[in-house]
């Protein structure tokens, strides 16, 4: 067998054959029982040389409309950012991408100090004491919120506004069977979470309060309002946010959030389906040693030079098993580092500079939209999505968007039966006026339409 | 500060200085203070890096030299499957019909992507033997908590509410007791016999009808191949448990015996180790999860379907746990692995294995003179060889693991798997070449011998890092998690 990955030549397979002292590979497998053992080769698919198999995937990849081709009015949780170019080309160096978990620490400062900044710039922008090296993702991420807040207050129930995004709900419900905890949904009112229904529900027995923000409809919620409804009641507030989004709004650090995750894709990670994109984890001082996964701490070497260390491993699964604060192990540092050197792109200017153009065009696309004479569904303020309601079913519109070139928002009804024709609506800094005027006449065409019929 | 610290990014921060260049603003420009509530604007800016974007990229090429990768040398860290990360799967997941499409677009615009992950399924299906796969778990320990729930649920659906009890061996993952833990199980540790296989006695003790599941690797984290496997699975069914196969070590048995012709009920696999997603420093990674035909309808939430060539999500699984990661999966992690296993072909996973296997068992007999081994015989993957004969020499297996960094190598797993003493856990991988495995033979009987002769040296590794060895205590201690402007 003959393979580029391969360097085995019969040659060296004879003289390995010799010092282990057996006459045949196979006698190395001569341990799996007759009974269980495979015979012969998998039948899949036929191997590919490298040109072929790169054209074959290629034309696989044509198949699919991406961001390049379309401009894309979709959001709900990933989004079509600025990707500054630089980003690939650092997570590109195989001195990181092939490496370990940074469990040497002699070799792999490299990592473990760009962990370290990925800890400080989530925490500046958050506004939290602490943050972990990443979570798989956000939704993950805020399932692990309502476990840490669980096990921290000793309390079984989790209240969850339902204008937080419905896939990471539902991961919440899914980790809270595994824990028996009981999930309950916070109702809406205009598009945000109803406050006076917080005020009934919660009780002794809330661990947490979990509220998004902005949420999923765009609209940023008052914390300042939350806060103490959550605090009087002994439970933990906890907030999942774009931090792209916190560049222009005050930081839930602030507004009094315990606990503070959320994805940080918009910040260079591309959509890729869904991922791997990068959650992260923040926490007040009071939390630090129940914290999930990973965390890279500052100290010397025997000559006094700062180092860094994987640190407080007491609360991790290789050391504790079964006493775990979280089984998380692999995470997505490498989506941690491509974060990191967007956010460095960006800094203290371009990041306040970015999430400003997002609520003006977001705003311009509101203002074009009512002037063409549809409505939009929630007012407040919005970050860089919006609900409009379509005069026709959103799938169909959808459809004659993607005739135009266009891939349009997200169909509401999926997910909230009384938003049946509606659609949430993202303008990110990346959609020109141009790309938002041409979105608007094809959305208002039906409204015209809908006029002329009545006149 | 030290003059030999590399600086951080934010130390070489200088007011002015911009890394970016976004789009200019062409619409009407609008104070924020119309469009916000006031309390909500933020008046602290966040304090991110003022640098230019050469100082991006000299920042973190200064790190990356500071970095030890599969491509910078040997790393034979066992349990890890440290193999060669292909750079075909790199240009392949940055296709932009991979990389630039959206989990919320219409199906029919994202068929492409749909039919590669169908295909990958399926290739799992038959490489692992089960009667279906579902590739939403982010990582390994992801998937074992996703196993362990559907097995939850499989048990609850029979009215079978008595099971709270997972087993797993004291050599075990320690992910796999705390992924039992997550999904709501109490564990019972069996135990290994002197042979380092698990205890057939000591399983017949824990067994019940309390027992949810047995949770193993095979070949076991000792590089042990269970012989017994078909009597293990006999005891776990036998009093209606589930036998869980954690997939760590699938590297040492493609081609040669599948999970689930083991008795294997639920598999999970990890992408990024036998199928080369890389690394990444710690993730992303892909766990998929395999399952029997009675474990169906609790497959997370939504599961792939193909109708006459057309690709959808079936969303409608009233059985089902529920979902376990938005949109479905680390997809670009799964993009890679087909890519691989695709360049593989059925005869190439075969020769993986066997070379993989081949080179792990000569590495043990060369070591074999100079180091204990505790279990002599064939190994598969990787092998574990103790330092106790240096211990009694005043050198320990964590100093003999720093000196191989003087000689640039990524030393093995250390003190892991736990039953064994001083441990070191080697896993050569079938990408490295003899000549590179004869190199670190000699490193390692070279430390062997100064261990005799001149223990100091050894003591005192590394010499010729970047750093020396660190103070973890007071990382611990007095925890610095981040820097602050002006500290």
């Amino acid at each position: 067998m003959k393979h580029r990955y391969l360097p085995m030549t019969s040659q060296d397979e004879k003289e390995m054959l010799e010092t282990i002292g057996i006459d045949s590979i196979d006698e190395l497998f001569s341990d799996i029982p007759e009974k269980v053992r495979f015979k012969g080769e998998y039948n899949i698919k036929p191997a590919k040389s490298e040109s072929s198999l790169t054209k074959e995937l290629a034309q696989l990849a044509a198949k699919n409309a991406d961001t390049n081709r379309y401009a894309s009015f979709l959001g709900a949780g990933v989004y079509d950012h600025y990707k500054p170019i630089i980003v690939d080309h650092v997570i590109s160096r195989s001195e990181f991408y092939t490496a370990y978990t940074p469990y040497q620490p002699e070799i792999s400062q490299g990592e473990l100090q760009a962990i370290f900044e990925f800890q400080t710039m989530i925490s500046e922008l958050t506004g939290m004491d602490i943050a972990n090296s990443s979570m798989y993702d956000g939704g993950t991420a805020l399932a692990e919120a309502g476990m840490l807040a669980a096990g921290h207050t000793k309390r079984k129930k989790i209240l969850v506004s339902r204008a937080v995004h419905p896939e990471s709900r539902d991961v919440v419900r899914t980790y809270a069977l595994g824990q028996s905890i009981e999930v309950i949904e916070i109702p809406l009112k205009d598009g945000h979470t109803d406050l006076d229904a917080l005020k009934d529900m919660i009780d002794e027995n809330v661990a947490t309060v979990m509220i998004q923000y902005p949420n999923f409809f765009g609209q940023v919620e008052n914390l300042k309002e939350i806060e103490p409804i959550v605090h009087e009641a002994g439970a933990l507030l906890s907030v999942s946010s774009n931090p792209l989004a916190l560049g222009a709004l005050t930081s839930p650090g602030q507004l009094g959030a315990d606990i503070t995750v959320g994805d940080a894709q918009p910040f260079g990670i591309p959509e890729a389906y869904g991922g791997p994109h990068c959650g992260y984890f923040a926490v007040t001082k009071k939390l630090m040693r129940k914290v999930p996964g990973r965390l890279v701490g500052e100290t010397t070497d025997e000559e006094g030079r700062r180092g860094f260390v994987l640190t407080l491993q007491a609360r991790e699964q290789h050391i504790r098993r079964d006493k775990a604060t979280s089984n998380i192990c692999s995470n997505q540092a490498l989506n941690a580092l491509a974060a990191s050197v967007a956010m460095t792109a960006l800094g203290k200017v371009g990041t306040q500079e970015i999430a400003k153009q997002n609520i003006i065009k977001t705003h311009y696309m509101k203002q074009q939209l009512k002037r063409a004479g549809l409505d939009i569904a929630f007012e407040g303020a919005h970050f860089n999505e919006i609900v409009v309601k379509t005069e026709e079913s959103v799938k169909q519109l959808n459809d004659r968007l993607f005739e135009n070139n266009m891939i349009g928002g997200y169909d509401l009804g999926l997910s909230y039966e009384e938003f049946n024709g509606h659609m949430l609506v993202a303008v990110t800094e990346q959609r020109t006026k141009e790309e938002i005027d041409a979105f608007v006449q094809e959305i208002a065409a039906k409204v015209k339409e809908a006029g002329a019929t009545h006149a | 500060m030290h003059k030999d610290n590399q600086a951080l990014i934010f130390e070489l921060t200088k007011e002015g200085r911009v890394g970016y260049s976004l789009p200019t603003l062409d619409v009407p420009e609008v104070d924020l203070s119309e469009l916000l509530p006031n309390d909500l604007i933020r008046t602290e800016a966040a304090e991110l890096p003022e640098v230019s974007e050469l100082d991006i990229m000299r920042h973190y090429t200064a790190l990356s030299n500071r970095n030890h990768g599969v491509d910078s040398g040997f790393y034979p860290l066992g349990s890890c499957t440290m193999k060669y990360n292909p750079k075909i799967n790199e240009t392949v997941a940055r296709f932009p019909g991979f990389a630039n499409i959206h989990p919320l677009q219409d199906e029919k615009t994202v068929q492409g992507a749909l039919a590669l992950l169908f295909d990958l399924q399926e290739h799992l299906k038959e490489i692992t033997g089960m009667d279906e796969v579902t590739l939403q778990p982010a990582a390994g320990a992801h998937g074992e908590w996703t196993g362990l729930m559907m097995i939850r649920a499989y048990h609850e659906a029979r009215g079978d509410m008595k099971r709270t009890k997972v087993i797993v061996p004291d050599s075990a993952h320690g992910t796999n007791p705390a992924s039992a833990t997550v999904a709501g199980f109490e564990t019972v540790t069996v135990k290994s016999s002197d042979q380092g296989l698990v205890d057939l006695e000591d399983l017949k003790r824990v067994v019940g009808e309390d027992t949810a599941a047995l949770m193993l690797t095979n070949p076991n984290t000792l590089g042990l191949f269970e012989e017994q496997i078909l009597e293990m699975a006999a005891i776990i069914h036998e009093v209606g448990g589930k036998l869980y196969y954690d997939g760590a070590n699938l590297n040492a048995v493609m081609s040669k015996a599948r999970p689930g012709d083991m008795g294997f009920d639920v598999v999970h696999l990890n992408l990024h180790k036998t199928f080369t997603g890389p690394h990444g420093g710690g993730g992303p990674g892909s766990g998929p999860v395999g399952v029997k035909n009675d474990l169906l309808p609790y497959l997370p939430k939504p599961v792939l379907v193909k109708n006459e060539d057309v690709y959808t999500f079936d969303y409608d699984r009233p059985e089902s746990i529920g979902r376990v990661k938005p949109f479905y999966g680390n997809f670009g992690i799964n993009v890679r692995a087909y890519t691989y296993i695709r360049s593989m072909g059925p005869d190439g996973l075969k020769a993986v294995t066997e070379y993989a296997v081949l080179n792990a068992n000569y590495m043990m007999r060369r070591l074999q003179p100079h180091f204990d081994l505790p279990y002599d015989r064939h190994c598969k993957h990787e092998f574990v060889l103790s330092g106790r004969r240096q211990k009694k020499m005043g050198v320990r297996t964590l100093d003999m693991a720093k000196r191989l960094l003087d000689f640039g190598y990524h030393p093995p797993t250390i003190y892991f798997p736990l039953n064994v003493e001083e441990g070191m856990m080697i896993e050569p991988t079938e990408t490295e070449s003899k000549e590179t495995l004869d190199a670190f033979i000699d490193a390692m009987i070279q430390i062997a011998k100064e261990v005799e002769e001149n223990p100091e040296i050894v003591q005192n590794a590394p010499h010729t890092t970047v750093i020396s060895r660190l103070d973890e205590t007071k990382a611990a201690r007095k925890p610095v998690l981040r820097y602050y402007k002006g500290e």
